[in-house]
């Protein structure tokens, strides 16, 4: 049992190294933003223990030193974040089961930590088990990226213009895994062009609620002409 | 500069952030998961990702100088060094640093080579 579970903590070190990487350097920048704003190092760890959102907590920083209302706040966050309902439904079967692991693994559900997840086939019981460390793993990265980021926030030592780019580039490695994973292209071509026409249309500020709108009228329109022999 | 509505922005945010999360599992915690969700969950996340590149570029300025080059050189990378060395870590790493050089060295030798563009 204790080994096995020594022997699952070892499986979710490995595979969680690329956003070991991803979110030391995307929590690295937040932290230097939120400092270089003239707020306090330990603000930040505060937001990656409460938040723990990557592009909301960029977003959140621009919030704090606008001053905005808090219904402005709540807005902003449903935009920004209305993704992570597409990510809930789609665990919602994976998840059951996890019992006491359950709320956490709700509450650590972030872009990486689910596409990680999502493509986990194990069906063993030392699943959850997975699942709770890959979550927990991750959410510790992202509190030492920002933190360390807050910490070195005033002494760089390089420009650090450019280093959102981490973000972009992860995003870009998980759509070259799934290309090759996937025969079907149809999706993550729906889901490019949808933002695609969203962006322009709607502008980068208010895109995100139209292209998902878009990816799930679409989506769900192609279900019905979609040929199921294995009847799923 | 921290005040109490600091912490009350923070307090708003994460529990949007928290509802937005668990929701679906409250919704259909208990019951069978309907045929559609079911069918959504396994294409969306194709879909998704594919959104979320779009989404990290919607800032480029495409239409004055540099014209979004550096983020497509920069993704070229990415998309060329991953097809070939299957490392995620050296796939951003490389892709990433590649970017922080053209916006902070190569782009601003150009513009002042060519002041006009």
């Amino acid at each position: 049992m204790q080994q096995q579970r020594i022997k699952t903590i070892r499986r979710a070190l490995v595979s969680t190294l690329p956003v070991f990487a991803g979110y030391l350097g995307l929590g690295f920048g937040f932290g230097v933003i939120l400092r270089t704003r003239g707020y306090p190092v330990w603000l930040a760890p505060v937001m990656a223990c409460t938040m723990y959102a990557g592009s909301m907590q960029y977003v959140a920083v621009d919030l704090l030193t606008g001053g905005v209302s808090l219904l402005t706040a709540a807005v902003t966050t449903l935009m920004v974040n209305a993704r992570h309902l597409f990510y809930g439904i789609s665990m919602i079967d994976k998840y059951k089961g996890a019992s006491w692991r359950r709320p956490y693994l709700m509450f650590a559900l972030t872009d990486e930590t689910y596409s990680l997840l999502c493509s986990d086939t194990a069906t063993d019981n030392t699943r959850f088990d997975y699942y709770f460390f890959v979550s927990l793993f991750d959410q510790c990265y992202w509190i030492l990226g920002c933190t360390l980021g807050a910490v070195a926030g005033g002494f760089l030592p390089f420009k650090s213009d450019g280093i959102d780019f981490v973000l972009t580039a992860l995003f870009v490695t998980i759509v070259v895994d799934q290309w090759k994973q996937n025969r079907n292209h149809l999706p993550v071509l729906i889901g490019m062009l949808a933002a695609l026409g969203s962006l322009l249309i709607f502008g980068s500020d208010n895109m995100l609620i139209p292209a998902m709108l878009l990816i799930a009228v679409v989506l769900t329109l192609l279900r019905k002409k979609e040929v199921t022999p294995d009847g799923d | 500069m921290v005040t109490k509505h600091t912490f009350a922005l923070i307090a708003v945010i994460a529990v949007v952030t928290l509802l937005l999360r668990a929701l679906p599992f409250l919704i259909f915690s208990g019951r069978k998961t309907p045929a559609f969700v079911t069918y959504l969950g396994k294409v969306l996340p194709y879909a998704i990702m594919g959104m979320l590149v779009v989404y990290c570029l919607k800032d480029t300025a495409v239409l004055s100088f540099p014209y979004g080059i550096p983020e497509l050189l920069a993704c070229g990378v990415v998309v060329l060094l991953h097809l070939w060395r299957k490392n995620t870590l050296l796939s951003i790493g490389a892709g990433t640093a590649f970017y922080m050089l053209l916006v902070q060295v190569v782009v601003p030798k150009l513009a002042a080579l060519f002041p006009a563009a």
